[in-house]
C-alpha cells in the first residue's frame, strides 16, 4: 500500500493507494495514523477510493484508528468508500460507526 | 472396451503452503483460475476470494502462529454446482464458539474477531472441524448456481 499526506483546511488528509490487507498495508495505516496523532494532529480523513482489497485484518486496523484518534479527542472519517469496501463495512455494521463522505468539499465542512 | 470419459471438472487443487501471508495470494489466484470456466457474476467471485483469505490468513496467524515451518492444506474443487474449499493447519486448534459475535455493542470497536463472521456470510456454509492429521480444518461451501452473472 502507499500512503500519501496532504494537509487541506486543518485536517490531514490520508490518500491511500493498494491493498489494506494482513501483512500488507494493516500495520503501515496503523503506524500512519500513530504519527499524525502524536503530532498532534486531530483531524483526520482517510481517502479510500484507490484501495482495491481489504479484508477483515485491515478493517480491524481502520477501527483500531478510529478508536485512537477519538481517545485523543480527534476525529477520524473516511471518503470515496469503494462499494466493496462498503458492503465489507456494513454487514459487520461498522458503516454506522465511520462518517462517510462522498465528497472532499463536504467531508472537509464537517471538520469545521 | 470402453474408454473413461474425462470429468468436466477441473481439479481438485491441492497446495500446501508455508505460513507466510504472502502465500494468500497464490491461493486466491488459483481459486481464482478454478472458477474461471463458470459463469459466476465479478461479486460472487470477489467475496468466495475473501472468504478464502480470510480462511488462509486464520490458518496462517490463528492455527500455526506465523511458524513457516509449518504448513497451511488448501484443497479446492468444485462438484456439479458446489464449490468446496478445506483449509486446514497444523496449529493447536481452537474452539470456534468462544469466537465473540462481531455485531455485539460490545465488541464492535475491537480490532480483531471478523474473520469468521466474513467466511460466514460470504459462503453458504463453514464447518469446524479437527482432522486426523492434526490441526484445525475448516471446510467453506457455496452453491455456484446461485452467483451466476
Amino acid at each position: 500500500m502507499k500512503t500519501s499526506v496532504r494537509e487541506v483546511r486543518g485536517v490531514e488528509i490520508l490518500d491511500l493507494k493498494g491493498k489494506i490487507t494482513i501483512g500488507s498495508g494493516d500495520v503501515q495505516l496503523r503506524e500512519t495514523i500513530n504519527k499524525l496523532v502524536e503530532s498532534g494532529k486531530k483531524n483526520i480523513l482517510i481517502n479510500m477510493q484507490d484501495v482495491t482489497t481489504i479484508d477483515s485484518s485491515g478493517i480491524g486496523e481502520l477501527v483500531g484508528c478510529y478508536t485512537s484518534v477519538t481517545n485523543k479527542g480527534g476525529k477520524l472519517k473516511l471518503l470515496h468508500l469503494p462499494p466493496k469496501i462498503s458492503d465489507v463495512l456494513t454487514v459487520t455494521q461498522l458503516i454506522t460507526v465511520f462518517d462517510v463522505y462522498e465528497s472532499e468539499p463536504e467531508a472537509l465542512a464537517s471538520y469545521a | 472396451m470402453t474408454s473413461a470419459k474425462p470429468s468436466a471438472e477441473p481439479g481438485p487443487v491441492r497446495l500446501s503452503l508455508s505460513s507466510r501471508f504472502e502465500n494468500i495470494e497464490m491461493a486466491q489466484h488459483l481459486c481464482g483460475k478454478l472458477l474461471e470456466e463458470r459463469e459466476l457474476s465479478e461479486e460472487t467471485k470477489h467475496w468466495i476470494l475473501m472468504a478464502l483469505r480470510e480462511g488462509v490468513a486464520n490458518a496462517i496467524k490463528h492455527g500455526n502462529a506465523q511458524n513457516v515451518s509449518k504448513r497451511v492444506h488448501v484443497e479446492m474443487r468444485v462438484e456439479g454446482e458446489t464449490l468446496e474449499i478445506r483449509i486446514r493447519d497444523e496449529g493447536a486448534g481452537f474452539d470456534p464458539s468462544r469466537v465473540g459475535d462481531p455485531l455485539a455493542p460490545e465488541n464492535r470497536l475491537k480490532t480483531s474477531g471478523r474473520g469468521i463472521f466474513y467466511m460466514r456470510t460470504f459462503m453458504d456454509e463453514v464447518r469446524f472441524g479437527r482432522p486426523k492429521e492434526g490441526g484445525m480444518e475448516i471446510v467453506l461451501t457455496k452453491n455456484l448456481q446461485t452467483g451466476k452473472s
